[in-house]
């Protein structure tokens, strides 16, 4: 009676959400412990061996937290907005593979399904700030639908030139297809672009700034508490496992480059672990960046996207298509790649006056000033 | 009374009225900014101070001159050497007395050294509001290395309570030589590990340079004096200009910026972190040895007078202020408080800046609150 | 540290001896090392707006302005202004007492911006009135704080809040 194709499918959507789950709480542990080694301090140590059982503890405790709701929040925006946020970020892998075999349904319009998905977090965090009876919420929140939309284009952008290298927009195919070389060696621009408007999306240092502890006070989180806020907080964390599993799916090889060897479950279980080494490397980047870089603000923010990245995006595409017509060589692509990218960081640095020449402090001699008692000042300006 | 009733509301203005109340991660203390906003642009504000009054000033006038040390200690709460020290050097300067040669060397070292710990705390603090997270670290790790040494030097690591009037409470314990040679090799690397990690950094220079920028003129108007008036372009340290102690022995380097910006308020500071490193090298050479109190009653009663003694604390400028009438009580003591001058300029600085620079701005000042608020 | 006049201070009272001579109410004296002029209240602006401006002298950095209670000696409040010249390293005290019942004097934020709050603490603190000032709102106390806790006649010990 009941179609055996439908228990399959929900006892696979379980297993995926709780193996997620458990990835995304392993995720929170690593970062403190990558964040508190850069610091030169240890993290967690207290919980189970060397602090192993953190995750849980701090779940325990966001779930038992009492939830203190504003009174004139808008009790249904408030509510949606949790909702509205999590839901993308675990549909989306229904069409993400990990290993030749295993995917929960491979579509043959994967890549249109992930990006047409990943958008909806947008109304979420603007649901949060409007619901949210607190004037840095809804700073915070429209800061933030800023910066989303702003960043999905040189997302998509990036994106579209993998779909243009590998001729389609199935996932797993694509991945095949990197079995000898990776999409990202002849792509770096595309590579770099994807990483950062992925760091954006995020809302990850640099790119912080709409939830800022210091700036906005949380921004659109900040009414929220408890049970809540660890529905917001599991998902920035299972959006970066998102996006790193893409950036290494699309530009880096996932299970392939080089392919795995033996056949079956051997073939399987290693090819997934390939991916996730590969996976955890990137994590560890963007975990570096956030404990040693500041943040930018919002309109240098903006500025980055739409005079720098989205350009750059445009030419991605437009050189990758060039070259896949016409039958180039692929390495003529990345060649150029490289040059238009080390271009456009040569533009940057230029445009925005940080050469060597930052530092405008100098240093006068105290015996100079004692001895010295008329002139007072260094620069040639006038005091009156 | 109502919010729109304590701040000049304007029924018909349509900007944003924000407060960055009280309590807010990133006021450096309990301050709060009414801050008008049209977009980000800031049109307005107006800072409200005085929810730290204490009423030192008062307690001063009840409480015998070595008591009110302690009351010093707590008013700029980070660099509480130094104003223990300018108190010191009033009621000294009042009644006369010769500090003995090795007090003086001991309390211009301890006096660099909180400079030290005072804007390694600056710095920690900055970069965090600049949102990197690592440089607070970095920052508290050498303040703990010098808070160390302060412990085993004056018996605490914040409020100490050791500079007394006619020179120092007790002489230095007999490994501090040996604790001072390591103590400065690891400030100079940490100094080093600090500039490298903050300074350069693009995204820092983007967030801070052409920001909040405080002209040379206006700097002189409003009174504001030490690293942020140094980072103007105004070349005036109190310890040269107006010696006191014995800062006219030391060869120092004074570090002058040329914008007015925050980012050479805050690079002003972490030159000045390597000059005080120099001073007490040199001070550390010479020191004599000798007696390190003066022959003072416990009980002092200045002759009838008026003082005025201007340091330089971290922050500025610390004036004090002493009217004495001959009993063992001053009559009046007034604190000249370099952050309250400093904060003035704060209004002036955040017109047409963003709102997300309010915060840099206001970090580069370098407010303790409880010299503002006393 | 010394009591006796730098060499600047010497400097100092030589001009000012000389200069003074364009304000007949005031007088040239000295408070152990620094010098003090005694005005009255009704000349500190045209008083503080010469020693501003004036090429010799150059005061142009505000660094302090207090309040001295004397109400239960001679029924007067002191008003003390210290002045910095950064350009000739000159140190200045000026003094004008005004009386404790009325309490007015001309404000010289007009002169220097930095008196600004200086003179709102000592409005809040002290009751002195500064006519001309911008803004006189309590800086230091909250609103509708009654009394003036600065003066020697609020009582300290037996105050009870509530």
């Amino acid at each position: 009676m009941i179609d055996s194709r439908f228990v399959v499918a929900v006892f696979s959507a379980i297993v995926l959400m709780l193996s997620l789950s458990l990835v995304v709480l392993f995720l929170t542990y690593f970062e403190r412990k990558a964040l508190a080694r850069i610091q030169q301090r240890k993290g967690p140590t207290r919980v189970g061996y060397m602090g192993i059982l953190q995750p849980f503890a701090d779940a325990v405790k966001l779930i038992t937290k009492e939830d203190i709701i504003p009174a004139r929040s808008d009790k249904a925006v408030y509510w949606i907005a949790p909702v509205a946020v999590f839901i993308p970020a675990f549909v989306i892998w229904v069409t993400i593979p990990v290993a030749r075999g295993v995917v929960l349904e491979n579509l043959d319009l994967g890549l249109f399904y992930i990006v047409a998905v990943s958008v909806f977090s947008v109304l979420g965090l603007l649901l949060a700030g409007w619901g949210s009876a607190n004037k840095w919420a809804v700073i915070g929140g429209l800061r933030a639908a800023g910066q989303l939309v702003s960043y999905e284009i040189p997302f998509i952008m990036s994106i579209l030139a993998i779909a243009v290298l590998g001729q389609t927009l199935n996932l797993r195919t694509i991945v095949e297809s990197q079995s000898q070389f990776a999409y990202g060696l002849f792509q770096p621009l595309g590579l770099f672009i994807f990483f950062t408007s992925g760091l954006a999306e995020l809302g990850r240092t640099p790119f912080d700034i709409h939830h800022a502890e210091s700036e906005v006070v949380g921004g659109p989180f900040v009414e929220y508490s408890g049970a809540h806020w660890a529905v917001f907080f599991l998902t920035e964390y299972v959006n970066t496992f998102t996006v790193a599993v893409l950036t290494v799916l699309l530009f880096l090889g996932g299970w392939n480059w080089p392919t795995m060897p033996f056949e079956g479950l051997a073939h399987t279980v290693l090819s997934m672990m390939w991916l996730l080494l590969k996976t955890v490397i990137v994590i560890w980047l963007i975990f570096w960046i956030r404990g040693t870089y500041p943040r930018i603000r919002i309109d240098q923010l903006m500025t980055f996207s739409w005079k720098f990245l989205v350009p750059l995006s445009f030419i991605n595409v437009v050189l990758t298509a060039c070259v896949v017509f016409y039958g180039l060589s692929l390495w003529f692509l990345s060649v150029l790649s490289v040059l238009i990218l080390s271009g456009g960081f040569w533009l940057m640095k230029k445009s925005a006056g940080l050469g060597s020449e930052y530092n405008t402090v100098t240093i006068v001699s105290s015996r100079e000033l004692m001895e010295n008692v008329q002139p007072i000042h260094v620069a040639d300006k006038d005091v009156s | 009374m109502k919010l729109h009733q304590q701040v000049g509301y304007d029924p018909d203005s349509v900007d944003l009225m924000i407060n960055m109340g009280p309590q807010h991660p990133s006021t450096h203390g309990v301050f709060r900014l009414v801050i008008w906003v049209d977009g980000e642009k800031i049109v307005k504000s107006e800072p409200h101070v005085g929810y730290l009054h204490r009423g030192s000033e008062k307690i001063c006038e009840s409480e015998r001159y070595n008591q009110i040390v302690t009351l010093f200690d707590r008013l700029d709460y980070v660099g509480n050497l130094n104003n223990e020290l300018a108190f010191c050097l009033a009621v000294e300067k009042l009644m006369d007395v010769t500090v003995p040669e090795r007090s003086e060397y001991i309390r211009v070292i301890l006096c660099e050294l909180n400079r030290i710990a005072s804007h390694m705390l600056f710095y920690g603090v900055y970069g965090l509001d600049a949102g990197a997270m690592t440089p607070m670290l970095y920052g508290f790790r050498e303040r703990e290395r010098v808070q160390d040494l302060f412990q085993r030097v004056t018996g605490a690591r914040m409020m100490h309570n050791y500079i007394r009037i006619g020179g120092v409470k007790e002489d230095l314990p007999s490994d501090f030589n040996n604790r001072m040679v390591t103590l400065l090799e690891d400030l100079k690397r940490g100094v080093e590990e600090c500039d490298q990690l903050l300074s350069g950094n693009e995204m820092f220079l983007a967030r801070t340079k052409n920001i909040g920028i405080l002209d040379a003129g206006d700097a002189i108007d409003y009174g504001v004096s030490g690293p942020a008036l140094r980072a103007s372009g105004i070349l005036e340290d109190v310890r040269v200009t107006d010696p006191y102690s014995i800062y006219d022995r030391f060869d120092f380097g004074i570090p002058v910026g040329t914008n007015g910006d925050c980012w050479d308020r805050y690079y002003v500071r972490i030159e000045e972190m390597r000059e005080s490193i120099k001073i007490i090298e040199n001070a550390m050479k010479d020191m004599p040895n000798g007696e390190t109190l003066a022959k003072v009653r416990r009980i002092a009663r200045p002759p009838k007078g008026e003082v005025f003694v201007r340091t330089e604390s971290p922050r500025g400028d610390l004036g004090v202020f002493v009217v004495s009438d001959g009993s063992d009580m001053p009559y009046r003591v007034k604190v000249r408080a370099p952050s309250f001058a400093n904060l003035q300029a704060l209004q002036l600085m955040l017109e047409g800046a963003y709102l997300a620079d309010a915060v840099l701005i206001l970090g580069s000042i370098d407010i303790i609150m409880g010299e503002v608020d006393r | 540290m010394t009591q006796q006049l730098s060499e600047f201070s010497i400097a100092l009272r030589e001009t000012l001896g000389k200069k003074l001579s364009l304000f007949p109410s005031s007088i040239l004296g000295q408070e152990l090392d620094m010098i003090m002029v005694r005005t009255n209240p009704f000349d500190i602006v045209n008083l503080c707006d010469f020693l501003k401006n004036d090429t010799e002298l150059m005061f142009t950095y505000f660094a302090s302005l207090t309040v001295v209670d004397y109400e239960q000696v001679d029924k007067t409040l002191e008003v003390v202004y210290h002045l910095i010249s950064l350009t000739k390293r000159y140190k200045l005290t000026i003094k004008s007492s005004i009386s404790s019942d009325n309490p007015t004097i001309n404000s010289v934020t007009n002169i220097w911006r930095a008196a600004d709050w200086f003179e709102r603490e000592a409005h809040d603190l002290f009751g002195v009135f500064f006519e001309g000032h911008p803004n006189l709102k309590p800086l230091l106390l909250y609103e509708g704080f009654e009394g003036y806790p600065g003066r020697k006649s609020f009582p300290f010990h037996e105050y009870k809040e509530w």
